[in-house]
């Protein structure tokens, strides 16, 4: 398998790796924000 | 076994504490394998190429952003309805999730529109309900951090919740009531799936990731707000 044909995909790479970039990123900032408010209240509790 | 009991904080807190690493680790196998099939076995769509690729996780998160709304509603109703805290509090725990998928049902279709339509937005039907969907979510949340009252917070957001969810029907049905740039359903009970087995393969995996992924986010964050508000049921060691 062609790595760098596979990143291109088709020519559309800008759109899809943008598309699964930020979704990756959100759900990682979820997680990230989660973790502070969980960890804020453990140590409030 | 009552499973009622659950519906009280106290109970409902260290059952989430053991249910919501279930739920993960089920989300990132879900996830590792759904693209795993969505990026290196389906097959090139013979009108797309590869830019359709977006669909899986487009179409996931427009779900989920349409069925969160929808699971709130059904909170909000038992809110309202049986005064109950935990209902509340899933509610409320549920809303940024939600809010964050509708955000990426929006990016994913603009940055699939653009190569496929040659627009990254229309104002028609089906985006425009989405956009209204996720100001809706703003909204919800906006409304109950504004209020310190948290029981009137939670009232507040209840009804909001409910009277909103007369969108999701408009969202679902857009493509069909009105003329769109957008595709119609992708699955229905006509016409089955459009798709390939591979395909579809890779996106209910992926549909189910994101139902894994969201029911572990929702109850990390209602134990968040348990602690919160209630910490006196929160004993002993079990704040782990």
């Amino acid at each position: 398998m062609n790595w760098a044909e596979f990143f291109s995909m088709g020519g559309r790479g800008a759109f899809v790796w943008g598309s699964f970039g930020v979704f990756a990123l959100g759900i990682a900032l979820e997680v990230l924000l989660l973790r502070m408010r969980s960890r804020r209240s453990k140590e409030a509790a | 076994m009552n499973l009622y009991r659950y519906a009280s904080p106290a109970s409902f807190y260290p059952l989430a504490g053991r249910l919501w690493p279930v739920f993960a680790v089920i989300a990132a196998l879900l996830a590792v394998y759904g693209l795993y099939e969505g990026l290196f076995v389906a097959p090139t769509d013979f009108q797309q190429g590869e830019v359709y690729r977006i669909v899986f996780i487009h179409v996931p998160a427009a779900w989920m952003g349409m069925f969160i709304y929808l699971v709130m509603a059904f909170y909000g109703v038992l809110a309202l309805s049986f005064n109950t805290r935990l209902s509340a509090m899933m509610m409320r725990a549920l809303a940024p999730t939600g809010m964050l998928f509708t955000f990426l049902a929006l990016w994913t279709g603009a940055l699939w529109g653009k190569p496929t339509w040659g627009t990254y937005w229309i104002w028609d039907g089906r985006m425009t309900s989405t956009l209204v969907l996720f100001f809706l979510y703003v909204g919800f949340i906006a409304l109950t951090e504004s209020i310190d009252d948290e029981r009137r917070a939670d009232r507040a957001g209840a009804l909001l919740a409910i009277v909103g969810s007369v969108n999701i029907p408009i969202i679902y049905f857009s493509v069909t009531w009105w003329n769109s740039l957008h595709q119609g359903l992708t699955f229905s009970k006509s016409g089955g799936s459009k798709m390939a087995p591979d395909m579809v393969i890779a996106m209910v995996a992926m549909v189910f990731a994101c139902w894994a992924y969201s029911i572990a986010v929702a109850l990390v964050r209602a134990r968040a707000i348990i602690r919160e508000r209630e910490p006196a049921h929160v004993w002993n060691g079990e704040a782990a």
